[in-house]
C-alpha cells in the first residue's frame, strides 16, 4: 500500500493517493448511523429494562433455555443426518411429531394420569420414553431405507424432494392417528377393548390439538426463597433429560468405535468403505439415533407444553433447523448451542420487544450471523463433525 | 425384491395420504357432484327467459376441516334443517332449492385459508344458479370473498362475521374497499364487535377487574375486537398493562406469560380464535402460576366452542369468561326455544353457539327468495334480503339496517364451569 512511489527514471511521480474515506467505509459509517438512529433508543431502553428488574430477566433466561434445550435435541436430528449424508432431512420435524403422538397414545393406553402413584408414573414414563424412542428410531431408519437410500447416488435435489414428500405423508398419518373413530374401529375389529383408550386420549376432533394429561409436577419452586425467580420441576426435568441425551450423544460419537465409524463416513464415504466400515449400516445407525432423539423430544415437549398436534413438526422443525444452521449444521455442539441461543432469543424478545416481533428477530439474527460466519457459529467442520 | 418392498411401502403411505384426505373432507364428493350438475343446469336459465328457473342454489362457505368442524357441523345441520322444513323448495313448491356445502379450510392449515375462500367465492359467482351465499365463518375470510361476490352482485348472509369494518367505518378505507361496485351486497345476522368488545370490557368492570393485559392473534377479527376492548376498558377506568400480538404457530407461550405475570394483571383478554392457539395460551397462563383465582381469562366468541375447552384441557379452561355476540342456543326464547328443542330431537346433540345463526341465515334467505318469485335474479334477491324488516325468526324480531347489520343487540356472557360453557348473564 505505497502511497507514493518513485518511477524508474527517478522522478517523483504523484500517484493517486488512496483517500481515507473509501466507499466501503462510507457505507459502514452511514449504516451504523442509520442503525443507531433506528434502533439505538429502543436498544438502550431494552438494556435499561433488563437491569431494572433483574429477577424477571433471569426468569426469562431460564424459560428461554428450557425451550432451547428441547429445540437443541430436535436440531441434533437435522445435524446428524446432514453431517453424514449432507441431506436436509425435512421429515425430521414429523418424526418428532410422531414421537409426541406415539407417547400420548401409550400414556392413554396405560391409563397414566395425574392421579397415578409416583412409582407408577416414574416407571411408566421411563418405559414409554424407551418405547417412543425405539419407535421413532425405527421409523426414521425405515424412512432412510425406503425414501433416501435408493436416491443416494441421484442428484442432491432428489432426496430433498423425497424428504419433503415423506414429511407431508407423515403429517397425514398424524391426522389419521388423531381420529378417535379409527381407534374405536380398530378396537372393534381386533377385539382389544383397550385400544379405545387411545381414541379417548385423542379427543373428539381429528385435527385439533391433543391434550396431554399433566403428569409432571408443575409446582413453582423459587431458586432463592421468596423471589420472583422460580422454576418448575417440569422444566427442570426437561432440561436434565435433554442435556443428558446431548451428553450421551456427544460421548457416543466421540469415544466409541461406532462413533468413530460415523465420523469417518461423514468425512469420506469411499475411503471409509475401503477401510472396512459398513457404510450403509453406519448411515442407518445415524438415522436410528436421530430418530430416537426426535422421539424423545416429541415426548418431552408433549409433557412440557401439554399439547400434541399434527402440524407441530413443521414449526418446531423450522426453528430447530434454523438452530442447526445458526450453530453450524453438521456440528453437534454447534447445533446444541444454536438451539439454546434461539430459545433464549425467543424468550427475551417476547419479554422486551413484544411477541409479534420474535420470529423476525430470530431470522434477522440468523441472517446477520450467516453474513459474518457463513458456516454458522462453530462452523461446519470446525468442531466434532458427526 | 428390494424394489418390491420399496414400492409396497410407498403405496401404503400414499394410500394412507389419500384416506386422510378422504376422511377430512367427506363433503367434498357431494359438493363436486353438485357443482357438476349445476354446470349442466347453468345453460337452462339462459334459455328459460320466463325468470323462474326450475331450481336455484344456495351455497355456504364455512371451515369444514380443522377444529372449527365441530362448530360448522352444527351450522350446516341447522341450514339443512331449515331447508328441509321448506321441503327444499320455494315459491309454493314450484322452484327446487339445491344446497351446496363448501369448505373454505384446508387440512394442511387446519383452519380457513385465503385461497380456498377466494376459490369458493369465484365458483359461486360464476354459477348463475347460485342466488344466496351463506358465510363465511371467519371475518378474515369475509374480507376476501365480499369484493369478489360484490362484483357478481350475489347477496351474502354471514352467520358469524363480527369484524366491525366489514360494514361500518373502522380502519381507513373501510368499509368501501370491500364494495367495488358501490352497492352493498353483504349482510350478517349477528351483532358486530364494536358491541361485543365493549360489552366484554363492561363485563370485566362488573367482575371487579382493575387491570388487564390484552393479547390478540393478529387477524382481522381478533385485532379489531381487542382494539375495541382496549378502548372501552380505558373509558371504564381500567388500567391496560399492555397489548401484544401472539405468534399463532408457536409451540408454547411460557416466556410471554412470564412477562404478563410480572405486570400482575387481574385479567388477560385474548382477542382471537381457537384455531390460533387459544388453548395453548390458557394452558401456559396456568402453568406459569397464574391461577384462576388470581388472574381471570376472557375471550370472545371465537373461542366459544367445545374445541377450545378440549385444546386447553378442562383444568386450564376452568373459569374462563367468554363473551358471545348473541345468545347461546339453550337460552333462546319463543321461536328460538322451539327450534332448540327440535334441533336436539332431530340430531340428538347440542347445537354449538352459531347453529341458531346459521338457521336464521337460511330463514332470511328463503324469506327473500319467496318474495322474489316474479323474477328470480340476483338483483331482486339482494334487494329483498336488504329489505328484511321486522323479521320474526329464532333470534327474535329484527331487521337489517342499510349497512346490512342486524338491529339485534343482545349479547351474553358465558363461563367455563366443570368443563362446560355455562350461561352467566346478558351483557351490554
Amino acid at each position: 500500500m505505497a502511497t507514493r512511489s518513485v518511477s524508474q527514471s527517478g522522478d517523483p511521480v504523484e500517484v493517486h493517493q488512496r483517500p481515507w474515506l473509501t466507499t466501503r467505509r462510507v457505507i459502514i459509517i452511514v449504516s451504523t448511523i442509520v442503525f443507531l438512529a433506528l434502533f439505538g433508543i429502543p436498544l438502550l431502553n431494552v438494556g435499561y429494562k433488563m437491569v431494572e428488574t433483574p429477577s424477571l430477566f433471569l426468569q426469562q433466561v431460564v424459560t428461554g433455555l428450557t425451550k432451547g434445550t428441547y429445540l437443541a435435541i430436535i436440531a441434533l436430528g437435522y445435524t446428524l443426518v446432514y453431517g453424514i449424508i449432507e441431506l436436509i432431512n425435512f421429515a425430521h420435524g414429523e418424526v418428532y411429531m410422531m414421537g409426541a403422538f406415539f407417547s400420548l397414545s401409550l400414556i392413554g393406553l396405560f391409563g397414566l394420569s395425574g392421579e397415578s402413584s409416583a412409582l407408577a408414573l416414574t416407571f411408566g414414563l421411563v418405559g414409554i420414553m424407551i418405547c417412543t424412542m425405539t419407535f421413532t428410531a425405527v421409523l426414521n431408519a425405515s424412512i432412510e431405507r425406503f425414501a433416501y437410500r435408493p436416491l443416494r447416488n441421484a442428484p442432491r435435489l432428489a432426496p430433498l424432494i423425497s424428504a419433503i414428500g415423506v414429511s407431508f405423508m407423515l403429517q397425514n398419518v398424524g391426522i389419521l392417528w388423531g381420529d378417535h373413530n379409527l381407534w374405536d374401529n380398530l378396537a372393534d375389529w381386533t377385539g382389544i377393548d383397550r385400544l379405545t383408550r387411545i381414541g379417548d386420549a385423542m379427543g373428539s376432533n381429528m385435527v385439533a390439538p391433543k391434550s396431554f394429561p399433566s403428569l409432571l409436577p408443575n409446582r413453582q419452586v423459587p431458586f432463592i426463597p421468596d423471589s420472583w425467580f422460580t422454576f418448575t420441576w417440569k422444566s427442570l426435568l426437561v432440561v436434565v433429560v435433554s442435556l443428558s441425551l446431548l451428553g450421551a450423544l456427544y460421548a457416543f460419537v466421540r469415544f466409541t468405535k461406532l462413533g468413530k465409524a460415523m465420523r469417518a463416513t461423514a468425512q469420506d464415504r469411499d475411503a471409509s468403505r475401503l477401510m472396512g466400515i459398513n457404510v450403509d449400516l453406519t448411515i442407518s445407525l445415524t438415522f436410528l439415533i436421530g430418530g430416537a432423539l426426535g422421539g424423545a423430544a416429541g415426548m418431552l415437549v408433549g409433557l412440557y407444553t401439554g399439547t400434541a398436534v399434527f402440524n407441530m413438526g413443521f414449526t418446531a422443525g423450522l426453528l430447530a433447523f434454523t438452530a442447526a444452521v445458526l450453530g453450524g449444521i453438521g456440528n453437534i455442539l454447534g447445533s446444541a448451542l444454536g438451539g439454546l441461543l434461539i430459545g433464549l432469543l425467543l424468550a427475551l424478545s417476547d419479554q422486551y420487544l413484544g411477541s409479534r416481533w420474535s420470529n423476525a428477530v430470530i431470522f434477522a439474527i440468523l441472517v446477520l450471523i450467516l453474513v459474518f460466519r457463513p458456516t454458522g457459529l462453530l462452523g461446519e467442520e470446525g468442531g466434532q463433525k458427526a | 425384491m428390494k424394489r418390491w418392498i420399496s414400492l409396497m411401502v410407498t403405496m401404503v403411505l400414499l394410500l394412507s395420504t389419500l384416506l386422510a384426505c378422504g376422511t377430512e373432507t367427506p363433503t367434498e364428493a357431494p359438493a363436486t357432484s353438485a357443482s357438476g350438475s349445476t354446470t349442466d343446469n347453468a345453460t337452462q336459465p339462459a334459455g328459460n327467459t320466463a325468470g323462474t328457473p326450475e331450481s336455484i342454489t344456495i351455497v355456504s362457505s364455512l371451515p369444514r376441516t380443522g377444529s372449527s368442524k365441530g362448530q360448522t357441523d352444527t351450522i350446516v345441520n341447522a341450514i339443512r334443517m331449515r331447508l328441509e322444513e321448506a321441503d327444499n323448495t320455494i315459491c309454493e313448491g314450484k322452484v327446487k332449492v339445491n344446497y351446496e356445502d363448501m369448505d373454505d379450510a384446508t387440512a394442511a392449515k387446519g383452519a380457513w385459508d385465503e385461497a380456498k375462500e377466494a376459490e369458493n367465492a369465484q365458483n359461486a359467482a360464476q354459477d348463475q344458479n347460485v342466488l344466496v351465499y351463506i358465510g363465511p365463518f371467519n371475518s378474515g375470510a369475509a374480507k376476501i370473498s365480499i369484493p369478489i361476490l360484490n362484483q357478481a352482485g350475489l347477496v351474502m348472509i354471514s352467520p358469524s362475521n363480527t369484524a366491525v369494518g366489514l360494514t361500518k367505518p373502522f380502519d381507513p378505507g373501510e368499509p368501501d374497499v370491500y364494495y367495488p361496485s358501490g352497492k352493498r351486497t353483504y349482510t350478517r345476522v349477528i351483532p358486530s364487535d364494536d358491541l361485543q368488545g365493549a360489552a366484554g370490557a363492561n363485563w370485566a368492570k362488573e367482575l371487579g377487574v382493575e387491570s388487564v393485559y390484552i393479547l390478540d392473534d393478529n387477524e382481522l377479527y381478533g385485532k379489531g375486537l381487542s382494539n375495541v376492548f382496549e378502548k372501552q376498558a380505558k373509558a371504564n377506568g381500567l388500567t391496560v398493562l399492555g397489548h401484544d400480538s401472539i405468534d399463532p404457530k408457536a409451540s408454547d407461550y411460557q416466556a410471554l406469560m412470564n412477562k404478563i405475570k410480572a405486570t400482575n394483571p387481574d385479567l388477560i383478554y385474548f382477542g382471537g380464535i381457537t384455531q390460533n392457539n387459544a388453548g395453548q395460551l390458557v394452558k401456559d397462563m396456568r402453568s406459569v402460576g397464574m391461577t384462576n383465582a388470581d388472574v381471570k381469562f376472557m375471550g370472545p366468541d371465537g373461542i366459544y366452542e367445545e374445541a377450545f375447552i378440549e385444546a386447553a384441557g378442562k383444568d386450564a379452561a376452568e373459569g374462563s369468561y367468554i363473551t358471545f355476540g348473541g345468545v347461546p342456543p339453550a337460552k333462546l326464547t319463543g321461536k328460538g326455544a322451539e327450534w332448540y328443542a327440535n334441533y336436539k330431537a332431530k340430531f340428538g346433540s347440542e347445537p354449538e353457539a352459531y347453529a341458531a345463526y346459521g338457521y336464521e341465515a337460511a330463514s332470511v334467505a328463503l324469506n327473500a327468495l319467496n318474495q322474489s318469485c316474479d323474477s328470480l335474479t340476483r338483483e331482486t334477491v339482494l334487494n329483498n334480503v336488504f329489505n328484511t324488516k321486522d323479521f320474526e325468526g329464532v333470534l327474535g324480531t329484527w331487521s337489517f339496517d342499510q349497512n346490512g347489520d342486524t338491529t339485534l343487540t343482545e349479547l351474553s356472557g358465558q363461563q367455563v364451569t366443570n368443563g362446560e360453557f355455562q350461561y352467566v348473564q346478558n351483557i351490554k
